[in-house]
């Protein structure tokens, strides 16, 4: 029987798996459908403590996992599709393995949202991603729409005209929620057109996007608009399905923790970062959490002994 | 070069004596990249189950990509990773962006039988 199941391999999951291994638990992380999270699609992170140059994201998860792996941590790349509850233990399936743990770490952060458009999914990788690391490249000198009004949003935007010739940012409302810095950074670029507040109500085109139809939200107002390609930066979703019927969850799927802790409903498991945190959903906040589901985790561990 | 198990193809001529001299063939085209890793991260899991299909990797910004970037049913693919199916050489499926390892399963069931 495993000490600690870690699910997740963000920020805050390799931050519990870096202090539950030098406690000396063993922790075995679950790393899940995409190793390091959210956080590996951001081309720079400026905001993290300790790095004065911004730093990929990509490059930063690559340094908390190899942190975690000179203190011993296992890493399985699969995923929790349930969690049951025994006399003595969790059993946590994997679909094709399950494996017994005295306790469990939920951090498995949150998925990108998408547009919910009957028209997305056909164009998705043909014209519409959600990495504009990944895939900014495959559209040099054409005019590409950003749809988000967060900070991931500005810095795609931003990212995106070094290969696009225009960038349109379009934002359902009259403000935006990112930070002063990047959205001086959008406003200061030539190539970035701004639509506020629009929404994209259908995307055009044969087996690539070609352009979409618009509306204002305040006048309702339609127009149609060129673009080859559109980066969709609308937030994110807590990935919660497995554990819903484990540990008690907010109406927008958010699992709720003991204010001041990381305990869910449920004893033996706690959750940290983005899973449950509807407010701040920073990479410094969730590795603060992770820092906390350790501790509690291993005050839970020598209760049960 | 990629950092998986998967084993790596590097030029255009790897590409095609691959294709030919096996039945069942799957090539992921990418980058290290979090739309990329989880699709290597598949085929690793998926190896022992379809021992039939040799599965392969190739990094998407050497020349020798360019076998995989010219292939017609790969024309209006604007995400990474590019992954194509080949049967006796002949592409018998081809997807774009990041897949899911029921969309993988499904397509090495779908074309190449056992």
């Amino acid at each position: 029987m495993e000490n600690v199941i870690i699910a997740g391999s963000g920020p805050a999951g390799l931050t519990a798996a870096i202090y539950t291994a030098r406690s000396g638990l063993k922790p075995l992380v679950l790393s899940g459908f995409i190793p390091g999270g959210q956080l590996t699609v951001s081309e720079a992170v400026a905001n993290y403590p300790g790095f004065f140059e911004p730093i990929s994201g990509q490059e930063l998860m690559t340094r908390f996992r190899k942190q975690a792996e000179r203190f011993g941590v296992r890493f399985k790349a699969k995923a929790i599709k349930n969690v049951t509850k025994t006399e003595n233990a969790l059993e946590v399936d994997m679909g094709s393995e399950k494996i017994e743990t005295k306790a469990l770490i939920i951090a498995t952060g949150a998925q990108a949202r998408r547009l919910q458009i009957p028209s997305e999914p056909k164009f998705y990788g043909r014209g519409i991603s959600g990495c504009a690391v990944c895939d900014g490249s495959f559209f040099c000198d054409k005019h590409v729409l950003v749809i988000g009004g967060g900070d991931k949003a500005m810095q795609d935007a931003v990212l995106l005209t070094k290969f696009a010739n225009k960038v349109t940012i379009v934002h359902r409302r009259d403000y935006l929620r990112a930070s002063a810095i990047e959205i001086e950074k959008a406003k200061n670029n030539s190539k970035i057109e701004w639509l506020i507040p629009w929404i994209v109500q259908k995307i055009l085109g044969k087996d690539t996007v070609a352009g979409v139809i618009l509306k204002n939200t305040e006048t309702e107002d339609v127009r149609e608009l060129n673009c080859e390609g559109i980066f969709v930066a609308i937030g994110h979703d807590p990935k919660t399905e497995a554990f819903k019927d484990l540990v008690k969850i907010d109406e927008n799927g958010f699992i709720l923790v003991e204010p001041g802790s990381t305990r869910t409903s449920m004893s033996g498991i706690f959750a940290c970062g983005d899973v449950c945190d509807p407010v701040y959903k920073q990479a410094a906040v969730a590795v603060g959490q992770g820092c906390m589901a350790a501790l509690d985790l291993e005050k839970y561990l020598q209760k049960e002994k | 070069m990629l950092d998986t198990n998967i084993k790596q193809l590097e030029t255009e001529e790897d590409v095609k004596k691959v294709i030919t001299e096996n039945e069942n063939v799957m090539i992921c085209c990418g980058r290290m990249g979090p739309m990329c890793i989880p699709v290597y991260g598949i085929m690793e899991e998926l190896k022992k189950s379809f021992s039939h299909v040799k599965f392969h990797a190739q990094s998407f910004d050497i020349p020798g990509a360019m076998f995989i970037k010219k292939i017609p049913e790969c024309s209006s693919f604007r995400g990474l990773p590019f992954t194509v199916y080949f049967k006796n050489g002949e592409v018998v499926a081809a997807t774009t962006s990041i897949q899911t390892k029921e969309q993988v399963i499904e397509i090495l069931e779908q074309k190449f039988k056992a």
